[in-house]
This record gives C-alpha cells, sequence and structure tokens, in this order.
C-alpha cells in the first residue's frame, strides 16, 4: 500500500492515562497533525496535543452581546419609537423593566454562539472522516482510547511511526485508509 | 481531640495582626461609642451583620459541599469549617444589639407601636421577647449543625470510619433548607425590621446568596496564601482555584439576579409602602453607591471572571476576591445604613465608627478563624469520597 493512501496511524490503549502519556509523548516527540479519541472527556489532553487556543468562547460573548443588543434594541424601538403608550404615568424607556428580555435574549443568542460556533469550528457535519474505516474504532464510544497520528504530519514515516506508538504502551496499532 | 493539627506563617501572622488591630480598632470604636452611643449601634449592626454573613456562608458551602463533594470542597473543606466554628463568637458579638435594640428598632417603642396601626398589627411578631427568644433559636440550630458537622468531619481524620460520610450527608441535605429559613427569619429580624413598614419576601435569599459569596471570596484568599502548605502542595491545590473562581462568579452572578429581581418587582409595582426603600437609596450620595455597587459588585467581576486565563492566576483572583469582600461591606452598608432617617431627610453621613467596627470584629474573626483552622489538618485525611473524587478525572 502506497504511503499516500494511508490517512495515519491509529494506536489503541486501555485507559486514559496511558491516552494522555502517549499523547503527551508524540507531542513532546515533534508530531502535530494528531488526534485523540476517547469516550469521555480527559482533563489535561487537548492541552498535551497542543490545542491551546479556545474560540468557541469568543462566539458565545459575541452572540451573548449581539443578543442582549438585539433584546433591548426591539423593547425600545417597539416602546419608544414605533407604539410608545403612557403605561401609569411610567417613562417610555423604563429600562429596568426591559432587563428581563435583554437578558434572555443574551442567553438564547450566546447559546446559538455556542452550538454554531462548535460545529463549524469543527468542521461538522462531516459526512465522511477516514478514522471510521477502522473497525476497533467503533469502541471509541463505549470503551475504547485511541490516538490517531495523521500522515500529513511532517514527521510521519510509517514504519518509525509505528515502532514509536508501540513503545508508548499500545495494545494495537493498525493503518487507517484514507 | 484530632491527632493531628496544621501550622503555617501566614496563620502565625494573620492571628497577631488580627488582635492586634482587633484590639486596636476596639479602643477606636469605644471612644466613638462613649461619644456618640446612637451612631455606635447604627454602625455596629452593619459590621455584626457582615462578618455573621460570612461565617453563615462558610456553613452553607459545607453543606453543599457534603452533598456535591467536588474537589474543590475538599480544598476548602477545613477553612469552611474553620469559618462556621467562629459561630460561638457571633454570639457574644450579639450583645451590643441587644442593648442596642431601643437605638436601632423602632417598634421596640411602645408608643410609636400604639399609634401605628401596622406596627400594631406586626407585634405579635415584632417584640422583644419574640426578637431575642428566635435569636436564642437560630444560633442554637446553627451552631449545633456546625457542632456537629466539625466533630464528625474531626473524629473521621482519626478513626477513618466510613459511616460518618453518610452521616454528614444527611445532616446536610435537610440542613440546607433549615439554613435558608432560618437566614430568611434572621435577616427579617435584625435587618429588614430596621424599616418596619416595608417587606420583601426575596430579602432572606438575597443575604443567603451574599453570604455564600462571601463565604467564597474569604476561602480564595486563605487557599491562595496558603498554597505552599504541605498539605496543599500535595493535592495541587492552586489548581482549583479557577474552580473556586467559577463558584465565586456564580454566585457573584446569583446576588445580581437577587437584588434586580427584588428592584424590579417592587419599580413595576410602584406601590407607596414599598417603593420608598429604594428612593430613599437613590439620592443623596446612596445613588453614587447604588452605580458603584452594580459596576463594582456586577459588571467588573463579572467581566474578569468570565475569563479562564484570569482565574488560573492566583494573585489577579486574590484582587478580585478582596474586592467581592469589600463591595459586600457596600452593599450591607447600602441595605442598612439608610434605614436610620426615620422620616427625615437621608444625607449620606459615614462614620469612622463605620470602619472602626468592622475592622475591630473581623480582626478578632479572623484571630478566631486562624485558631480554628489550626485544630485540624488542612485537608480532610480519610473521607472515603476524597480518594474517589481525586482518582476520577471528572470534577
Amino acid at each position: 500500500m502506497a504511503e499516500n493512501s494511508i490517512y495515519g496511524l491509529m494506536a489503541e490503549y486501555d485507559n486514559p492515562d496511558d491516552l494522555l502519556h502517549a499523547a503527551q509523548g508524540a507531542y513532546a516527540a515533534g508530531y502535530r497533525n494528531m488526534d485523540a479519541f476517547s469516550p469521555l472527556p480527559i482533563h489535561d489532553l487537548s492541552e498535551s496535543l497542543g490545542y491551546e487556543k479556545h474560540r468557541v468562547p469568543f462566539w458565545v460573548l459575541f452572540g451573548g452581546m449581539v443578543g442582549a443588543c438585539t433584546g433591548f434594541g426591539l423593547q425600545y424601538w417597539v416602546s419608544v419609537i414605533d407604539y410608545p403608550l403612557n403605561i401609569a404615568g411610567r417613562p417610555f424607556l423604563s429600562w429596568p423593566m426591559f432587563i428581563p428580555v435583554t437578558f434572555e435574549m443574551g442567553i438564547l443568542f450566546a447559546a446559538f454562539g455556542a452550538f454554531l460556533s462548535m460545529l463549524i469550528l469543527n468542521g461538522l457535519p462531516q459526512p465522511y472522516h477516514p478514522v471510521f474505516n477502522v473497525d476497533a474504532f467503533e469502541s471509541a464510544s463505549s470503551d475504547g482510547f485511541f490516538l490517531c497520528i495523521e500522515a500529513e504530519d511532517p514527521k510521519f514515516e510509517l514504519s518509525e511511526t509505528r515502532n514509536f506508538l508501540e513503545g508508548l504502551h499500545a495494545t494495537k496499532v493498525v493503518e487507517v485508509e484514507s | 481531640m484530632a491527632t493531628e493539627s496544621f501550622d503555617h506563617p501566614f496563620l502565625n501572622k494573620i492571628r497577631t495582626l488580627g488582635l492586634l488591630f482587633g484590639a486596636l480598632f476596639l479602643v477606636l470604636t469605644v471612644i466613638g461609642a462613649i461619644s456618640n452611643p446612637q451612631q455606635f449601634y447604627q454602625s455596629y449592626i452593619i459590621g455584626y451583620v457582615y462578618w455573621l454573613c460570612i461565617s453563615l456562608g462558610c456553613l452553607s458551602l459545607l453543606m453543599l459541599h457534603h452533598l456535591i463533594s467536588g474537589r474543590w470542597g475538599f480544598v476548602i473543606r477545613r477553612l469552611l469549617e474553620s469559618g462556621a466554628r467562629t459561630l460561638p463568637l457571633m454570639v457574644i458579638l450579639f450583645i451590643p444589639i441587644i442593648f442596642g435594640m431601643h437605638n436601632l428598632y423602632e417598634w421596640t417603642h411602645a408608643d410609636v407601636v400604639a399609634n401605628d396601626p401596622i406596627l400594631k398589627f406586626k407585634s405579635p411578631y415584632l417584640n422583644e421577647t419574640g426578637f431575642i427568644s428566635r435569636a436564642v433559636f437560630y444560633f442554637v440550630l446553627w451552631i449545633g449543625m456546625t457542632w456537629l458537622l466539625t466533630k464528625w468531619s474531626r473524629t473521621q481524620d482519626e478513626t477513618g470510619e466510613p459511616g460518618l460520610k453518610s452521616k454528614m450527608i444527611n445532616l446536610s441535605g435537610p440542613g440546607i433548607p433549615v439554613l435558608i429559613l432560618s437566614v430568611t427569619f434572621a435577616s427579617t429580624d435584625w435587618v429588614m425590621s430596621l424599616e418596619p413598614h416595608w417587606f420583601s419576601t426575596i430579602f432572606g435569599f438575597i443575604f443567603v446568596v451574599g453570604q455564600a459569596l462571601a463565604a467564597m471570596a474569604m476561602c480564595i484568599i486563605w487557599v491562595v496564601n496558603l498554597s505552599d502548605a504541605d498539605a496543599f502542595s500535595e493535592i495541587e491545590a492552586s489548581k482549583y482555584l479557577s474552580d473556586l473562581g467559577t463558584l465565586m462568579f456564580a454566585f457573584t452572578v446569583l446576588w445580581s439576579y437577587v437584588s434586580f429581581s427584588q428592584f424590579l418587582i417592587i419599580w413595576s409595582a410602584n406601590l407607596a409602602e414599598e417603593a420608598p426603600w429604594y428612593i430613599k437609596r437613590g439620592q443623596g450620595g446612596w445613588d453614587i453607591m447604588a452605580v458603584a455597587l452594580i459596576l463594582f459588585h456586577f459588571a467588573l467581576p463579572f467581566f474578569l471572571l468570565l475569563q479562564r486565563a484570569i482565574k488560573r492566576r492566583a494573585a489577579l483572583l486574590l484582587a478580585i476576591a478582596v474586592l467581592m469582600l469589600v463591595m459586600r461591606y457596600v452593599d450591607l452598608y447600602w441595605y442598612i445604613a439608610p434605614s436610620f432617617s426615620h422620616g427625615g431627610p437621608v444625607g449620606f453621613h459615614p462614620h469612622f465608627l463605620d470602619l472602626t467596627i468592622p475592622l475591630s470584629i473581623g480582626g478578632f474573626w479572623l484571630a478566631y478563624f486562624a485558631m480554628q483552622l489550626k485544630g485540624a489538618a488542612l485537608v480532610p485525611l480519610h473521607d472515603p469520597r476524597m480518594a474517589e473524587t481525586f482518582a476520577g478525572e471528572g470534577h
């Protein structure tokens, strides 16, 4: 099999700690194009793979701000500009009354920001991904822990990377077809 | 007696400085009290309620910890226990309030009540016997729960008996509603009845939340300063600072939520018996304080604590925790001090007693706290849940 038809090498691990150590080891050895798969969140795992920038929080804040401004603006436009009503002699711009809607709209749009930016930044929805070509990968959603080093990585060399992964307590290392 | 104890230079420093400053400000307070007894009682209730809130906040967070047993809770459990164990000190410090009842509470004057149908109507609850006997009841309840929880926790250190865990959980479950109800009644008695015509049903819960916030800020200050203690290095306590910061954030937001709810309800109803409370606090210098509360008790900590990078830097988190403790005092000051206008114009007249009293009580409180903290290991030794939580990966 030619090397360019390979997506990468996938190593399987028994437990989260082995996966975390393998990820740290691979990063220390200079591998960058890799990803880890686990059925449960593992503390420090994404950091050990070199993900330092979290871009979702910005979009959550952005969404929240847009939502809050929309909520306030909507009420302002209705109550002050388009259809001012005198309610018990209160000013048209009764800002305390506007806060609950402003707050709820902020929350709603922040949630939109979180959900959409998570999908888009992750490149989802993605109908095809090579890792699913590995049969054992199904257990990634139950009890399997995987580390996949991609062939694109400049340091990737089939036999050498295989040896390297096996040296990091992998229970099995398989090639992933692209 | 617990077999383990804890010692740290910071603890000794706080104890010495606490006693020193407590005594120093006590002298100033006594001078102020002799020259102006009325002002003394007015300032005393604010300073007293401020520190009592921190003690009670520690008790409520302690119960919360037993119920949810996150890792952050094991880091601060001993701090919370020591904070709750300051309650006997607060009983002694309650005595001046009993002496000052006539200076503080309008409803203690028989002639005023006789000419006021509303106060007459409320007199079956708002009377001196009821006030004192309820206070005794609250303290028995709070100290009783604290005594049991801390006794079990220390016995667990010695014997490691696994059954103690369930005892603490079983007390904390019903303990939280009991605490919330008793704090609601206590805040009604001691603070809300300063203006006996006014009422707000969310008032007690604002105190419950403010207490938890103050206690969490206090814990953060201690965790940062004790982070080089052996017991804290072992469990990498500073790793949990960002969790503590997140909880402080949550309580800050909750405080804003309940405080604003009270304002919104009263503002939208605009009733003659409710609205004056806010009108008083929205003029003559109090309005500036209200804006300061919005900016520094909500907006600034909100945007700072949103950022993980800030919560992970001990020095910054420490500064925010100090800010929160200061703002808790500003909040209580804004709640309580304008009550003493008795119909006249409400000016903003700060008095030096408003500073010396909380600082004096605070000095003694911190010294007492430090002594309590010395009595046991800094981190629980044999809680079976600890092994589970620190071995697993979740929070």
